[in-house]
């Protein structure tokens, strides 16, 4: 853990309380997920769920940016989901952050990485400012990766994508490396702004007894669209430009010539011949 | 929104350090296709500095048109310029289609420009197809852990805007005798400005392998039961001129970098040939090679998945297989030595 934390902080961190805020969803815990051949959209009842993995790089980050300020930060978790997305903020706060919100409501079911990056700006809106947003660099179940870049968007705010370090931070303004190909691209960005943190900027802590306490005796309060003020055009299924038509399971077959290696010798011989056949020898 | 008012597929050039990148001319093989199949232009929009002298190019790959912004604030990705650039020029020529590669480039810019446009938009496809009857975009890609695939349509929306993996398709051959249009577009310099600054750029090696554009990739996975019997692998890689990949399995054991690693979590390559060995063939390992022209597998489990996808396999034991392969192409080359 030495030096995890970067260098101390300078005077300019500390004095000026910084508000974090930290986005996190609920996943399907196993690969085993189940679809609603009619909408496309996942069935959630009857799943076990998880916080999503990649999100508590971001918490950590949070938790770690607030250590590093002294305390001299807050920090908000915000959820969207159902009713049962409650644990995925509570197991946030046991990891440090201060308090939380769940976004649920019927009317926001359906919605595509657009709808759901409205519904976050708006509760952002509702619930900040804000001086930095954390966000994961993808969901295990959607997998997109649209929704932090989208969710800057609607706020207008800086996105900086593939974050794996911060690098200095006070006075206004951020820099941080990102993970692109071929290296790191150091980037110096004005705050407000939002950060999709990859694996590789922290090794994630594990809640504390205490942490769990708190956790637990937190309420987390639930917004639901009026709440956030959204226009009902823009949420849910209403709200998405895309539709999922079709599920299926992924069959890629070929009929190919499987031989028995019985006969080392033979099958390397016959398979030196279809090389050569196929003109790659 | 008037759909039928837009029209023409479009593709996002990728130029990396003033050098146009191979994923542009993979986008113009998928975007060719989908131009053809509607029966119109297909037309590519690429961004930096200093790119005039090789822009003819996106043309020589299929491109009908090429529109280009030269500027030095877009010498390297910026999301604020980059952005205003794209959205000014998808409001002028409305593009029905719209395609980027899933880079780290593409997968930054094109949600931001979905959100601006209010637009839909389909992550890391791997399969793009149009429905000419309803001039509808289908999306194909995995998700959840490569245990689905879904098909994903933007219905009302233009341009329906999408990324495509790398490497899931092989550029088209180069033909210096197409035609086409350069389009140079000027615009204010306010457009130009961004609110962040890039400091520098840390070059790192080892995140690239050569695995991506290798023409022949040997791949082992668990089977090899050691680190050090990668070596075999990388000998047999030599001889056929390919580079090696592994199996997340492989990674995970420690027996070689993830920067090698084929797959879903990994890297997707379609190289002419894919040799399995020790792979089991498990949906997230296919999800990164099963493009690949011809597929091979060495496996000793005769009900392994991975010979469902091969074109020629053999059922035994890779220590036996491996270096009688390695002992048969040595003597080969030996004798091409020779005749010489
Ligand atoms: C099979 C399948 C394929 C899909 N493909 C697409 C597609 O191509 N395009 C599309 O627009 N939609 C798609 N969707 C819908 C998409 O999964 C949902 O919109 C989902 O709400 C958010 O997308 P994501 O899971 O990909 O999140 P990502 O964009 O991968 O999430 C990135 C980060 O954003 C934050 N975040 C995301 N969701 C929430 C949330 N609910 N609450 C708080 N923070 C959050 C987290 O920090 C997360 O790490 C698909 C759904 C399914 C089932
Ligand atoms: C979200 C997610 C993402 C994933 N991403 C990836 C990814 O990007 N890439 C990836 O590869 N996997 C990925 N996986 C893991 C994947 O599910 C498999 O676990 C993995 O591919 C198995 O690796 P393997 O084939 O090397 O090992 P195994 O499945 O253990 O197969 C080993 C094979 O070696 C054969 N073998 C053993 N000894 C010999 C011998 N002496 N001679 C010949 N054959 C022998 C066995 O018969 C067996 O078929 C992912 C999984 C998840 C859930």
């Amino acid at each position: 853990m030495e030096g995890a934390f970067g260098p101390p902080p300078d005077r300019r961190d500390v004095g000026r309380m910084m508000r974090l805020a930290v986005l996190v969803k609920q996943v399907p815990a196993t690969d085993k997920v189940k679809i609603d051949p009619e909408t496309g959209t996942m069935l959630r009842t009857e799943m076990e769920a998880v916080i999503n993995p990649l999100d508590l790089y971001a918490v950590e980050e949070a938790v770690r940016l607030k250590e590093r300020l002294s305390g001299e930060a807050e920090i908000t978790v915000i959820s969207m989901g159902p009713a049962m997305a409650i644990e995925a903020v509570k197991d946030a706060i046991s990891m440090g952050c201060d308090r939380g919100y769940l976004l649920s409501d019927r009317r926001l079911a359906g919605s595509d990485t657009l709808a759901t990056a409205y519904a976050l700006s708006q509760a952002i809106r509702k619930l900040g400012p804000f001086d930095l947003i954390f966000a994961g660099e993808r969901t295990t179940d959607g997998e997109t990766g649209q929704v932090g870049p989208a969710v800057a968007t609607l706020l207008d705010i800086p996105v900086l994508t593939y974050v794996s370090k911060i690098e200095e931070i006070g006075d206004g303004r951020i820099v941080v490396h990102r993970a692109i190909e071929g290296g790191h691209e150091v980037v110096e960005s004005p705050l407000p702004a939002l950060l999709c943190v990859v694996k590789e900027i922290n090794e994630p802590r594990l809640p504390t007894l205490s942490g769990k306490i708190k956790a637990r005796e937190t309420e987390v309060p639930v917004l639901t669209a009026d709440d956030i003020e959204a226009d009902e055009s823009m949420i849910g299924l209403k709200g998405s430009p895309t539709r999922v038509v079709k599920i299926f399971y992924p069959k890629i077959t070929r009929e190919g010539e499987i031989i028995r290696g019985d006969d080392p010798e033979g099958a390397v011989d016959r398979l030196i011949e279809f090389l050569r056949e196929r003109g790659i020898i | 929104m008037k759909l039928e008012e837009y029209r023409g597929v479009w593709t996002l050039g990728e130029q990396r350090d003033g050098r146009i990148h191979t994923v542009s001319y993979e986008l113009l093989a998928w975007g060719r296709s989908l131009a053809d199949k509607l029966g119109v232009e297909l037309a590519t929009v690429i961004l930096g500095h200093n790119l005039a002298d090789q822009v003819q190019e996106l043309i020589y790959r299929g491109a009908d048109k090429v529109y280009v912004v030269d500027h030095p604030a877009l010498a390297h990705f910026s999301v604020d310029p980059y952005a205003r650039v794209l959205t000014a020029l998808v409001r002028e020529y409305r593009p029905e289609i719209f395609i980027a590669s899933a880079t780290t480039t593409g997968r930054t810019i094109m949600p931001v420009l979905a959100a601006k446009l209010r637009t839909g938009l389909t992550a890391d496809c791997t399969g793009l197809d149009v429905d000419v009857e309803s001039r509808q975009l289908l999306q194909t890609r995995p998700a959840i852990g490569g245990n689905v695939m879904a098909t994903i349509i933007t219905p009302n929306h233009r341009p329906a805007m999408a990324t495509v993996r790398p490497k899931s398709r092989r550029p088209l051959p180069r033909d210096a005798s197409r035609k086409g249009e350069i389009i140079f577009k000027r615009f204010d310099e306010k457009m130009f400005e961004s609110r962040t600054r890039r400091l520098g750029f840390i070059r790192d090696e080892t995140a690239e392998s050569p695995v991506q554009d290798a023409d022949v990739v040997v791949a082992g996975g668990k089977g090899l039961k050691d680190g050090r019997n990668f070596d075999m692998l990388f000998e047999l890689a030599e001889l056929l001129g390919g580079a090696v990949g592994a199996s997340r399995m492989a990674v995970d054991m420690g027996w070689i970098p993830y920067s090698h690693q084929i797959g879903l979590s990994g890297k997707t390559v379609t190289p002419r040939l894919y040799l399995a060995i020790g792979i089991s063939g498990a949906v997230q390992h296919l999800a990164g090679m099963s493009s690949s022209e011809v597929i091979v597998a060495i496996n000793k489990d005769p009900d392994a998945n991975i010979f469902k996808v091969s074109d020629f396999g053999i059922i035994g034991d890779l220590f036996e297989i491996v270096p009688l392969l390695i002992k048969r192409l040595r003597e080969i080359k030996g004798k091409e030595g020779e005749g010489k």
